[in-house]
């Protein structure tokens, strides 16, 4: 009798373990999609670009040099990297489904690898008509800052009849 | 079998406190035996305010530039200007909660704001400060 109560305490004992140790080796939630760790590692300083707004070569050099990404340490852990490098380059200029984005890649002058979305000639042509003192106003800062303007560009969307410049209102093209 | 039945209930016992370790807790452990001792978040505090000068800056760079000096607001990223969710764990408990996620910026904000990555023992100090508040 004393040994059956003995059991049945360990048994218990050993039962409250194994589900504590099951608790803690399964991670509480699902590994992150591409799309989420992008939007989580990049994302949180500044606005996770659109992939087809550059081409392939461009993220493959940008993503190669994340400890001097525009002055900043920007690195990742090895399998963050290379997860979200094969994200932005399956989704990049040449490959996109988005007709508007692939315009931008397109037009990188060939035997050059920009970095910046914002130097490439449709964004310059784009935005040529748009005054610096738009641009200097305090909640805009730069033309990096995608979402000041074109109120649906975390969704990917960049259509005129979206943009609201702040402090000015509505914007049309002449 | 008698030693079993003794040591099967004390691994149950020893197992519990576990899970509930402190990510912070576990990290200080790991500093520690890298050679850091005494954590003090009052000399954590003193450094988030200092400013740094790391080649490459055109002004002076700190802690407190882009998350503020009161942590339970809302910071500002110095260049991109996006916002950056309050550090205080008191007011955002998704902060220092993943051993991870802080070392990762560690090294990317020590190496910005400092020009060097951050010795164990400032870390630990960082860590002392942060999460009281």
């Amino acid at each position: 009798m004393k040994h059956l109560f003995v059991m049945a305490t360990s048994l218990v004992a050993l039962t409250s373990s194994a589900l504590y140790a099951a608790e803690a080796v399964t991670p509480a939630k699902p590994a992150p999609t591409a799309t989420e760790r992008y939007t989580a590692e990049c994302g949180t300083c500044h606005m996770a670009y659109p992939a087809g707004f550059l081409p392939a070569r461009s993220w493959q050099k940008l993503m190669g040099n994340l400890a001097n990404h525009f002055g900043d340490n920007a690195e990742l852990s090895d399998a963050s990297r290379s997860q979200i490098t094969s994200y932005l380059l399956a989704g990049a200029g040449e490959k996109t489904q988005d007709r508007h984005a692939a315009r931008f890649a397109a037009s990188a002058p060939a035997g050059e690898t920009p970095l910046r979305i914002t130097e490439l000639p449709y964004f310059k042509r784009e935005h040529r008509e748009i005054p610096q003192r738009y641009i200097r106003e305090a909640q805009v800062g730069s033309l990096s800052n995608c979402a000041a303007c074109h109120t649906k560009a975390a969704q990917g969307s960049f259509r005129e009849r979206e943009i609201s410049i702040p402090g000015v209102g509505r914007w049309e093209d002449d | 079998m008698r030693t079993m039945l003794k040591i099967v209930p004390l691994l149950a016992l020893f197992g519990l406190p576990l899970a509930y370790a402190d990510t912070v807790d576990d990290l200080l452990k790991g500093y520690q035996a890298q050679g850091a001792s005494n954590f003090s978040a009052e000399k954590g505090q003193t450094m988030w305010t200092q400013k740094f000068n790391p080649p490459g800056s055109d002004r002076a760079r700190s802690c407190a530039l882009c998350h503020g000096e009161n942590l339970k607001l809302t910071g500002k990223h110095a260049k991109t200007g996006k916002p950056i969710e309050p550090l205080a764990p008191s007011v955002n408990p998704k902060r220092l909660a993943d051993a991870a996620e802080i070392e990762k910026w560690f090294k990317r904000n020590c190496t910005w704001t400092v020009g060097r990555e951050c010795t164990p023992q400032e870390k630990g100090d960082f860590l002392s400060y942060l999460r009281k508040q």
